[in-house]
């Protein structure tokens, strides 16, 4: 099982690898200039959705709950997809789709944004001291609200004049918020729900899996197809001291 | 020019391979219905027996002085956004998986601390009572509420035919266990069967009804059909779906919801505006059709009704 499971491994690995040597196949110079105005409009498809349903009454009997509850889901899906960038570039080895990367987390916070000002509208009048209690009080919107906050430095460094200016290293550091800001989303959702935790508990292992591929060696464990290993620099035989 | 022939059968006069594929249980339905009405007597003429019956009128209503004036929530939000998990934990499902259930013929026991005991055909049971419209508040848990307008009869009507003993301290209530025709009781998130208890005099009490039908009609799948418990001024998951068994106790039996999650849901469950559930507060509620919520009313606004039951009681300990 372990051989055959390497062999699927690697024939997966082949064909995400492909996907950049078709792409630069492709008689454009540059297909990020394409695929980015592509995503731009795609991702914007679920509110799209929402509003069409709304105004269509197909949002079910609790309309406001379930926008709420969609926007929420979309802004973690955009966030596990954000934090998929780097291990899906150490496998294809593709460096221009991290120029994708911005956009997605700015669709996080996009997202995110509208799903926090369904809540403090529909679900507190914008009474602020409802929602200074329900932060201090409720446990999942505490989190929950942490993880919001702790997005808007990330937006708000996420310019080029602002990566420029942070220097890359600081802002490397900074932007490893997107860590506990995960963590905090996947405790958001399993506090909030009822009973049925199946949904909260998937995202968690989408996103505990992503955060292992940052663990140092991770992909030291996965062989490299040969195509793209690096040839190790020649051995220099060192002259010995006689 | 081509003059098309008309087909000699039209497309819609085609039998569905499905349905010819069904004739001999469509044959074997109607014979039986048709058997059972000659028979049952049909409840006082109030309720067809036949199979797959669900959303047949109900006659001979009467209305009550207990019925709130405010608007009601539209039938299509009633019977869509339920929470009945034995159809699936999502609000959409129990509308979507109840489709195929088949509430008659429905079998209910009576048991426990009572001179009356036994086994009876639901229509036999609903019988003796007098259809009444009771249009209710129902606040969930999770902070919306509806309007509906329920057909029904009061518990304590019910509870005096079965001659309960001296012993009989509470009332429990038991769901059918049938994960054939309920499909998500495969899945383990609660203990099935579902059940529920109420104090003797919760349960004598005049606003709790058993509930046989909503908005003039026999009970919609998704509701709990054929049969629900209704008490108003406890949050919903304490009015009981689809019950097979009523039974006399002398102690406080079990509850599901309080089971899975004592410090969550206690036996009481009253709607208490003062009293937050420890994950969110409870102190207003979405009404279905509304933008914003509004205040939650103690004991779901029957605080004149029903507060006398719990004098002297801790609320915030007896949740």
């Amino acid at each position: 099982m372990g051989g055959g499971g390497i062999g699927s491994w690697r024939a997966w690995q082949r064909s995400i690898s492909a996907i950049p040597r078709v792409l630069t196949t492709v008689p454009i110079r540059d297909p990020i200039k394409i695929i980015k105005p592509a995503l731009f409009v795609l991702m914007l498809v679920p509110l799209a959705l929402l509003i069409q349903k709304g105004f269509t009454h197909r949002l079910g009997a609790n309309p406001i709950l379930k926008i709420e509850h969609e926007l929420g889901d979309w802004g973690l899906r955009f966030l596990l997809m954000t934090l998929a960038f780097t291990p899906l570039r150490r496998l294809t080895g593709w460096q221009p789709m991290m120029r994708l990367r911005r956009m997605f987390g700015l669709y996080v916070f996009f997202y995110a944004c509208l799903h926090f000002l369904t809540w403090l509208v529909f679900d507190n009048s914008l009474d602020i001291h409802d929602i200074a209690r329900d932060i201090a009080k409720r446990p999942y919107v505490t989190v929950g609200f942490s993880a919001f906050v702790l997005l808007v430095p990330l937006a708000i460094t996420s310019t080029n004049k602002m990566v420029k200016r942070l220097g890359g290293r600081q802002w490397r550091k900074l932007h490893s918020l997107v860590y506990p800001i995960g963590t905090l989303v996947i405790l958001h959702y399993l506090w909030l729900v009822k009973a049925d935790r199946h949904l909260p508990i998937i995202y968690g292992l989408i996103l505990i899996g992503l955060l292992a591929t940052r663990v140092p060696g991770f992909f030291k464990r996965i062989p490299v197809p040969a195509s793209r290993r690096i040839a190790p620099p020649p051995v220099r035989t060192v002259p010995q001291p006689t | 020019m081509l003059i098309k022939k008309p087909p000699d059968i039209k497309p819609s006069e085609i039998t569905s391979k499905s349905l010819f594929l069904r004739r001999r249980e469509f044959l074997s339905v109607s014979i039986n219905s048709t058997a059972a009405i000659a028979t049952a007597g049909l409840a006082g003429g109030l309720l067809a027996p036949s199979a797959a019956q669900a959303g047949t009128k109900l006659q001979g209503i009467v209305k009550s002085p207990f019925s709130t004036k405010e608007e009601l929530t539209p039938y299509e939000d009633v019977t869509t956004y339920n929470n009945f998990y034995e159809f699936g934990t999502n609000k959409e499902d129990p509308a979507e998986y109840s489709k195929d259930f088949k509430p008659l013929p429905w079998t209910l026991k009576v048991e426990g601390a009572c001179n009356k005991p036994g086994t009876f055909q639901l229509e036999d049971f609903i019988k003796p009572h007098q259809l009444e419209e009771r249009i209710y508040r129902l606040r969930c848990v999770e902070a919306w509420s509806m309007v509906i307008p329920w057909v029904g009869f009061p518990l304590a009507d019910v509870i005096k035919r079965f001659e309960p003993t001296g012993n009989a301290k509470y009332v429990a209530f038991t769901t059918l266990l049938d994960p054939k025709r309920m499909p998500g009781q495969t899945n383990s998130v609660l203990d099935w069967p579902y059940v529920e208890g109420l104090r003797m005099d919760e349960a004598m009490h005049p606003l709790t009804i058993l509930a046989v039908g909503l908005y003039g009609e026999m009970l919609p799948n998704p509701n709990g059909a054929p049969l629900r418990l209704v008490v108003p001024w406890k949050y919903g998951f304490k009015s009981i779906k689809s019950i097979v068994k009523i039974a006399f106790t002398e102690t406080q039996p079990p509850t599901t919801w309080n089971m899975v999650a004592p410090n969550e849901y206690g036996f009481y469950s009253n709607v208490n505006p003062n009293h937050d559930h420890p994950r969110w507060t409870q102190k207003k509620e979405r009404r279905i059709g509304d933008l914003f919520k509004r205040p939650t009313l103690m004991f779901n606004g029957y605080a004149d009704q029903v507060a006398s039951l719990y004098a002297g009681m801790d609320l915030d300990k007896y949740y």
